[in-house]
């Protein structure tokens, strides 16, 4: 009893000033102990004896030809910093140069520049050891000349990115008058078939963000990276999904499914951007040749994305410029990853998009679920609905037979 | 239709050479200015950097407190007495202890050494002479010093036999006669045997024939092999122990070299008279590798395998290999030849771009 009459005025207050300070409090404790630790250092008791962990990550390496030359980028992912004291190619020694030096803080990065006549279309290792003998390698499976930004390299990945995006999800849009034909219960059977593709790809887009969280140095925490990229892109498309309902005037279905086709085109948009960049990524590093198959395959594969973005609004007979929208949105970010994989690649960035397209498309998903109940009016779990989803799982299975690379 | 060779292509490929033919001549004029700094840290921009296979920086043989250049011909003859028989007394002080090496510049190894050096001080002896040696072991691991020689089975230097294995801060006497004759090796045998050696516990332990015992032309060879005869002093004698340094022990060396140092001699050339006799006393310590190398540029020479003959064992050759503790003599001269560097380096392509690669430098006319 007088416990809650103790508090309810405070609780009545508000967050007034005097809240505010009590929440600043223990933020103020930490700063001195960490002021404290600074500057007495109690842990160098702990550290004694023991050897420094070193970690190093060799993001990127650039070949370049005339003169031939590789470049390294890395970065220190580790708790101490590292020195590098030698550079081997192939197991010799070699004139090197460090930039800006050789000894490379915490989450700091490095550039090594080698003067190696380098093979076309051979395997190189380039190993760096530290001056406490640890050696960090990285392999060069194919050499091949770097792209350098030029309008060259920029047309390929450009057009690299038409053939596997836009081109593709354009094609998939054209379903839409035959979508608008059919009856409704084969319509939810289409919208099954869609939830079915993005689940695939919902996985897809997830299994490339933990294969690239491996090459993330320990300190960017590559699995840490994914959770905040899937959780906050579903937080964020709650948001905006609610807030361009609210704003829509009629509260009927059709504005409600034409947020929902873009918000799968912006789901599926993210998902290309890290397809591109995966694939722009090998392409400069010599780790597949774009042949003719392989490119063909990612068409047939992405094909089936324009289809699901045009599914949920094939009865409203939506503005023809709003499917151009969508498929720019779902397309288009193919070209900007290819570009950014062929030039920068991140392992940092690729984990970050393909999280946030892996969470935009399950909360796609989540939608598309909603929206198949309500249009199915009983029950969404109709055999017909159950064989799209299916159906939409092994087209992409199936397809995907075809980027086998 | 198969095509031929177009006049196109034709015209292209002359037109490279032509270009080839003009750079090269830029490349001549270049390599007779070596383009060699003393930090050793500029890089050549043109991508055809004739010195390019190499570490970059020194490394500080005073922080080391041994130099490469010391070690060939620093000759440890021990504390000289009489014995009450009249047999030379020969006595060693050999102390194992703990220490940080730079092995390549800027690489640091956390090795095992005798008297901190690595390899260990050159023990030479006499054939017949009685040698002593105290050891004490400083080190943070129970260590042995086992020599290749002849000795008893308590004086053998390895586990559970005689003295065994010596602990940290204990010390033991080993002491035999020296025999026989030839270019030994002695190295710690504590167990686990691999990392005992690769950590660096070894060293060369040559013994001298003694003339007396000989006669005619083996009697004035064994004069100039021994370090007590002025006709000895007219050869220039050199300790080489060839080893190999795991950095990061993964069983597989990151640095190979001669006496420790990668490229040391690279770095500076050993200065040697074109008219002088030289000698190597060889030694293989390499540990994981099967076998090692040495290889003469320009030149052969005599091999003498364990140094244990007056009469080398193979007469004209410029490569000879070696197993792990396999040992020899080196004899040859570049009388008559031109001044320069000569290359001299494993022939294992792998242990030489590793650095065991060195030159020497022929002066005079």
């Amino acid at each position: 009893m007088q416990e809650s009459q103790l508090r309810t005025p405070r609780i009545a207050g508000g967050t007034n000033l005097h809240t505010w300070a009590l929440g600043v409090i223990p933020l103020v404790l930490l700063a001195v102990l960490v002021a404290a630790f600074v500057v007495f250092d109690p842990t160098a008791m702990l550290r004694a004896g023991f050897p420094p962990v070193e970690e190093l990550t060799l993001q990127r390496v650039t070949l370049n030809a005339d003169p031939r030359t590789m470049t390294v980028n890395l970065v220190n992912g580790g708790p101490e910093p590292v020195t590098i004291a030698q550079v081997l190619v192939d197991d010799a020694y070699w004139v090197h140069d460090v930039q800006p030096a050789r000894t490379i803080p915490r989450l700091g990065r490095a550039t090594v520049e080698i003067p190696y006549p380098w093979v076309e279309g051979e395997l190189h290792e380039i190993k760096l050891i530290t001056n406490t003998g640890v050696t960090f390698s990285e392999a060069v499976e194919v050499a091949v000349e770097t792209p350098q930004p030029g309008i060259r390299f920029l047309g390929i990945f450009t057009l690299l990115g038409i053939y596997v995006g836009v081109v593709p999800i354009a094609l998939g849009l054209l379903w839409y008058p035959f979508l608008r034909r059919i009856s409704r219960r084969w319509m939810n059977f289409f919208l099954s078939l869609t939830a079915g593709l993005l689940i695939f790809l919902g996985v897809d887009a997830l299994e490339e963000a933990l294969t690239s969280a491996g090459q993330v140095p320990g300190a960017f925490q590559g699995i840490g990276l994914i959770v905040v990229g899937v959780l906050v892109s579903i937080v964020g498309l709650i948001a905006i999904g609610q807030r361009l309902r609210a704003s829509g005037r009629s509260k009927s279905g059709a504005q409600g499914r034409l947020v929902l086709a873009y918000m799968i085109a912006a789901g599926i948009g993210l998902h290309n951007l890290g397809e591109g960049l995966a694939i722009g990524a090998a392409y400069a590093l010599g780790e597949i040749a774009m042949g003719a198959f392989l490119v063909i395959g990612f068409t047939i594969h992405n094909t089936t994305e324009g289809l699901g973005i045009v599914a949920p609004v094939a009865k409203d007979k939506p503005a023809l410029r709003n499917l151009a929208i969508m498929g720019a949105i779902a397309g288009i970010p193919t070209i900007f990853g290819a570009w950014i994989g062929g030039f920068t690649y991140s392992p940092v960035l690729a984990v970050l998009f393909l999280a946030i397209g892996a969470g935009a498309i399950f909360q796609v998903v989540y939608e598309l679920v909603k929206l198949i109940q309500q249009e199915s009016e009983k029950d969404a779990g109709t055999l017909l609905n159950l064989a799209g989803l299916t159906a939409g799982l092994l087209i992409m299975y199936l397809t995907g037979l075809f980027v086998a690379a | 239709m198969k095509e031929g060779f177009s006049r196109r292509d034709f015209l292209k490929a002359s037109a490279a050479g032509a270009a080839a033919a003009v750079g090269g001549g830029a490349l001549v004029g270049m390599s007779s200015k070596p383009n060699r700094t003393s930090s050793g840290t500029v890089l050549a921009h043109d991508g055809h950097d004739e010195d390019a296979m190499r570490t970059v920086g020194q490394v500080d043989h005073e922080a080391n407190n041994f130099d490469p250049m010391e070690i060939l011909t620093d000759f440890d003859y021990g504390e000289v007495s009489q014995l009450d028989n009249g047999q030379t007394l020969r006595e060693y002080e050999i102390v194992a202890v703990d220490k940080e090496i730079e092995i390549a510049p800027g690489v640091y190894f956390p090795a095992w050494t005798y008297n901190g050096r690595v390899p260990g001080p050159t023990i030479r002896a006499v054939e017949g002479d009685r040698v002593r040696i105290r050891f004490a072991n400083a080190g943070s691991h129970p260590h042995t010093i086992h020599f290749h020689g002849i000795h008893s089975a308590s004086m053998d230097g390895v586990p559970g036999i005689g003295a065994g294995m010596i602990n940290s801060g204990e010390q033991t006497v080993y002491e035999f006669d020296a025999y026989p004759f030839g270019s030994h090796l002695y190295h710690c045998h504590a167990i686990p045997l691999k990392r005992h050696i690769h950590k660096g516990l070894y060293g060369a332990f040559i013994i001298d024939p003694d003339p007396e015992k000989y006669d005619g032309v083996a009697k004035e060879t064994a004069k100039t092999r021994n370090h007590q005869y002025p006709e000895n002093a007219a050869v220039n004698e050199m300790v080489m122990v060839m080893n190999g340094f795991d950095t990061n022990f993964d069983n597989d060396n990151e640095v190979y070299a001669v006496n420790s140092i990668a490229f040391a001699y690279m770095q500076e050339p050993i200065q040697i008279a074109h008219d002088q006799l030289q000698r190597i006393y060889l030694v293989n310590l390499t540990e994981f590798d099967p076998i090692n190398s040495f290889h003469l540029h320009a030149n052969f020479f005599d091999y003498y395998d364990h140094g244990t003959t007056l009469e080398p064992t193979l007469k004209t050759v410029d490569t000879i290999m070696q197993c792990q503790a396999q040992r020899g003599i080196l004899e040859f001269s570049f009388e008559g030849f031109e001044p320069g560097r000569y290359m001299f380096h494993a022939h294992q392509s792998e242990f030489a771009e590793l650095g065991w690669m060195a030159f020497f430098e022929v002066t005079g006319e």
